[in-house]
């Protein structure tokens, strides 16, 4: 992949600085022209741990001076999440407490609009975005694996051995979208539509490598993964029909109804298991797993109502 | 002697309200005969009868009412 477009002023000076070999200007999540300058150059920082872009030096991934503009930019976002998101305690047992807080969401949802209504080129578009991390599934919480002991690190490997096929390539979720995603005649490659990705949609990306590269946050990341196995079957079954409505491949229907059951387990898992493990270990993780659950709901919920509003218009 | 934990680790857990996960490789018989092999290293058997996808739980039980869901 090729590095992005910029989207303004701190995007622009990250980028510059990495296709040049430069250092980066003295910059600060304060001189972000917006959500989309901010969360670009985010990503694109988050990325050199990924993949990486193939006009960047490889060694920038642990350069000092964008690690500092890479923690201004994180404690920015990480601040705004934890003053939107506060999540309300309920009951003693994480699982109920998270199943409650997905129930109780009654935030805009993109796989009903997919399901009855959208349009071919929108659910393209649709498929595009969430590319961005689809190409990528599972990859941000695999950081989390050597920050836990036993009993929750064999549980979150329980649901990743299933994320990742099973030991077959061919059943690697990743790739299933990707083959859909070609099937349906859209760019596999990973990274493609990143300059089409909203503000919303980086923010996503952005706040999953976050909670999975600072060990500080694997509370979050694991909270985050939960809320998000738990709003993922239902969903799936609407998008699958809708894709089916509108003629898509079966390949791309395939990676769908793969989630409608494969999330109804990893569900359990996630909420059960894994925060259930976690907190045997860490009592003192459950606000952070609350946390991350919170923040998994309100982003989805942005980026809904704002590809709801721009196709209502 | 060692002082290390030994884990719980269920072949079968009933979730309440929802479905029975199942650890490893199993054939279930559905009531007309017809035999489903599980797929992953753990399944979850519907146990609220209302799933799309049966014998397999597709989610479907959070959107019943609280009586009609599994204990
Ligand atoms: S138990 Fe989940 S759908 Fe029946
Ligand atoms: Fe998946
Ligand atoms: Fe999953």
């Amino acid at each position: 992949m090729l590095t992005p477009s910029p989207r303004g002023d701190v995007s622009a000076a990250v980028l510059e600085a990495l296709r040049t070999g430069a250092a980066p200007a003295a910059i600060r999540a304060s001189d972000a022209s917006g959500e989309d300058d901010l969360h670009l150059a985010l990503w694109v920082l988050f990325e050199l741990s990924y993949r990486g872009f193939e006009d960047v030096d490889e060694r920038r991934e642990w350069d000092p001076d964008l690690i500092a503009v890479r923690r201004s930019l994180e404690d920015a976002f990480e601040a705004e999440l934890r003053d939107r998101c506060t999540p309300t305690p309920v009951g003693d047992d994480v699982a109920t407490a998270i199943f409650a807080m997905c129930e109780a969401d009654d935030g805009p949802s993109l796989a009903t609009y997919v399901h009855r209504h959208a349009t071919h080129e929108q659910v393209e578009q649709l498929l595009a975005i969430r590319s961005v991390y689809h190409l990528k599934e599972q990859d941000p919480t695999a950081w989390v694996v050597p920050r836990l002991g036993a009993g929750p690190k064999a549980a979150l490997l329980e649901l990743q051995f299933d994320e990742y096929g099973n030991g077959d390539p061919n059943r690697l979720h990743h790739h299933l979208f990707a083959k859909g995603m070609e099937a349906a005649g859209l760019d596999p490659k990973y990274g493609a539509y990143v300059d089409q990705a909203p503000a919303e949609a980086l923010a996503q990306n952005n706040v999953m490598s976050m909670f999975g590269l600072q060990r500080r946050l694997r509370g979050a990341a694991l909270g985050h993964l939960a809320a998000f196995e738990a709003t993922s079957s239902l969903p799936s079954r609407r998008m699958a029909q809708g894709l089916e409505r509108l003629d898509f491949p079966p390949e791309m229907v395939g990676y769908y109804t793969e989630h409608v059951e494969a999330d109804a387990v990893h569900e359990q898992l996630a909420a059960r298991t894994i925060c259930g493990a976690l907190l045997d270990d860490d009592p003192h993780l459950r606000e952070d797993v609350l946390l991350g659950a919170s923040v998994c709901l309100d982003l989805e919920n942005r980026l809904a109502g704002r590809l709801l509003e721009e196709w209502a218009a | 002697m060692s002082g290390q934990e030994v884990f719980d680790h269920p072949d079968v857990v009933l979730c309440p309200g929802g479905p029975m996960l199942l650890r490893g490789d199993h054939v279930i018989e559905g009531p007309d005969g017809t035999r489903h092999a599980t797929t992953r290293p753990v399944s979850a058997v519907c146990r609220c009868d209302k799933s799309a996808v049966l014998p397999w739980c597709d989610g479907t039980h959070k959107v019943l009412p609280e009586k009609l869901r599994p204990s």
